[in-house]
């Protein structure tokens, strides 16, 4: 196994004069699947936003392939984000846009709007189950619909890395079982993977089909999990 | 990246970078029409300072070549002393030509102030001897010292004393219609960063998800600023070609008008105008770029 593509090194994040995370220490090697969970409030999005540098820890230090964000500019951070695919809860598209545009956005700004790009772009969007809806601009795409669009995105630079914040959160638990067998394809295919839910079902419907290591956020630290479920 | 490559990029720009900025209709027709409004005012500013600096030069050439010696002396003396003074001219080195004016041409100088039938002859009116000077021009001191000493009614006029407030008037109104184009184009500066500042925070979300998906600040800033110089430079183009026609509307020169009918271009001047619409795409790729480096900064 090689080194970690994230590391948390006794990380502490702040705001507001409290202290949402402390002490936290964690590696994320290549091609583990990791869930995260916890309740609501318990700051799984702050840890997901330091994984991929979108916050800056307030002590201890955060590693992107090995390289602490504290050293990296606007510009270095930006780059690793095409290494990192990340999902959010609320998704958010560029309306203006039609889907196809928006699941190849990644491509856009990174100059590689080719031929060659295009193509995976297809293949992408057919694996996601959107083929059809190409020319759908955000608003007009169902819950379930954004969901797949936001992970098609996230995957569509072949990200080492993919981060999924509550990616089922708005949805039913059929489309829920849809999101999770192409997380579990991607981590197949030797992404790693972390998915933040509060959905036991989710994780233990995983379970059965890719050792994933489960982690709780509680009383501002993280933990391993998995006894109780 | 070459700065032609760059400049290339900035115009014929990245179709599908600029899509990423939603298009903002109604505000963007808003600084199109303000940078017309900047350029049209620019041309007039632009007018001025050229006319006013081609009075100050004409000012300052015409009557830096020429000077007056005005002789007044007994009737019966008067003759003696014209020509003493004009051989005394003659071995002035820097004096090209000096010439005793005639009666008639003395008559043409005084009549817009007394009218046609002015006797001269009864009159004790000095006479009037004008010089042409050389390139190098001549020693007025000198002069002076040698005239004194040979002509004792003359006075040399070298029209300095009335020729440098000229001058200083016209070089004045030269530095007021630059400072004029200076702060047209530090307003299209302002309107444009407000502009721009507005755009970035109405696009948060865009903003956002550009940063998300692992979009480099340039690339974001290069689509707002590419959308704004090409209004800045669309806008400025169009006020320019009515400046333009306003200014070619304006009565021609003509001697009686004096500086008014002068106001315009002549020549080559009408280049210049030309400028204006690549100093407006400057000034809003400028405004832009810092007001969207600085707006980023601010962003997560």
């Amino acid at each position: 196994m090689g080194a970690a593509v994230i590391e948390l090194e006794n990380v502490a994040y702040s705001y507001g004069g409290g202290e949402l995370l402390s002490d936290i220490s964690l590696k994320l090697s290549p091609g583990s699947f990791h869930f995260l969970t916890g309740p609501s409030g318990a700051g799984k999005t702050t840890f997901m936003k330091l994984c991929y540098g979108a916050l800056l820890p307030t002590a201890g230090h955060v590693r992107l392939f090995d390289r602490d964000v504290r050293l990296m500019d606007r510009d270095e951070i930006a780059l690793n984000r095409r290494r990192i695919g990340v999902v959010h809860q609320d998704c958010q598209f560029l309306d203006h846009l039609p889907l196809r545009e928006n699941i190849a956005l990644p491509l856009t700004v990174s100059g590689r709007h080719n031929i060659d790009e295009l193509a995976n772009l297809k293949e992408l969007m057919a694996w996601v189950g959107l083929k059809s809806r190409a020319e759908a601009l955000p608003p007009e795409l169902s819950g379930g619909e954004r969901q797949r669009a936001a992970l098609a995105r996230a995957v569509i630079m072949s990200p080492d890395v993919v981060l999924a914040d509550e990616p089922t959160g708005n949805i039913d638990w059929e489309m829920s079982q849809r999101l999770l067998q192409l997380l579990v394809e991607l981590n197949r295919m030797g992404k790693t993977i972390m998915v933040a839910t509060h959905d036991l079902n989710l994780i233990r419907a995983a379970k059965g089909q890719v050792p994933a290591r489960v982690l709780r956020i509680a009383n501002r630290r993280v933990q391993l999990a998995g006894a109780d479920l | 990246m070459s700065i032609a490559t760059r400049f290339t990029t900035l115009f014929v720009g990245d179709a599908q970078a600029d899509r990423v900025v939603p298009p903002s209709g109604f505000t963007a027709n808003l600084t199109t029409f303000s940078a017309a409004a900047m350029a049209f005012l620019a041309v007039f500013a632009l007018a001025l300072s050229l006319a006013a600096g081609r009075l100050a030069d004409r000012w300052s050439n015409d009557l830096a070549r020429s000077s007056t010696l005005r002789i007044s002396a007994p009737a019966d003396q008067m003759e003696t002393q014209v020509a003493a003074a004009l051989r005394v001219l003659e071995t002035t080195p820097g004096v090209a030509t000096a010439k005793a004016l005639s009666e008639e041409e003395q008559r043409a100088l005084l009549e817009p102030f007394f009218g046609p039938d002015l006797p001269l002859d009864t009159l004790p009116i000095p006479q009037l001897i004008e010089i042409d000077e050389t390139a190098q021009g001549y020693d007025a001191a000198g002069l002076r010292l040698r005239l004194a000493a040979e002509v004792p009614g003359a006075v040399l006029d070298d029209h300095t004393r009335w020729r440098k407030p000229l001058v200083r008037a016209a070089s004045r109104l030269r530095l007021l219609g630059w400072t004029s184009f200076l702060l047209i184009g530090g307003a299209m500066a302002a309107m444009i960063t407000l502009a721009a500042q507005a755009a970035l925070s109405a696009n948060k979300q865009v903003i956002s998800v550009l940063r998300l998906v692992g979009a480099q600040d340039s690339y974001i800033a290069g689509a707002f600023v590419r959308r704004f110089t090409l209004r800045g430079f669309t806008g400025a183009a169009a006020g320019m070609v009515a400046g333009l026609i306003a200014v070619t509307l304006l009565p021609s020169a003509q001697q009686e008008g004096g500086f008014l009918t002068g106001l315009g271009f002549q020549g080559a001047d009408w280049f210049w105008p030309l400028l204006i619409p690549v100093i407006g795409a400057a000034v809003a790729f400028a405004a832009t770029r810092a007001a969207a480096t600085r707006k980023l900064k601010e962003l997560p």
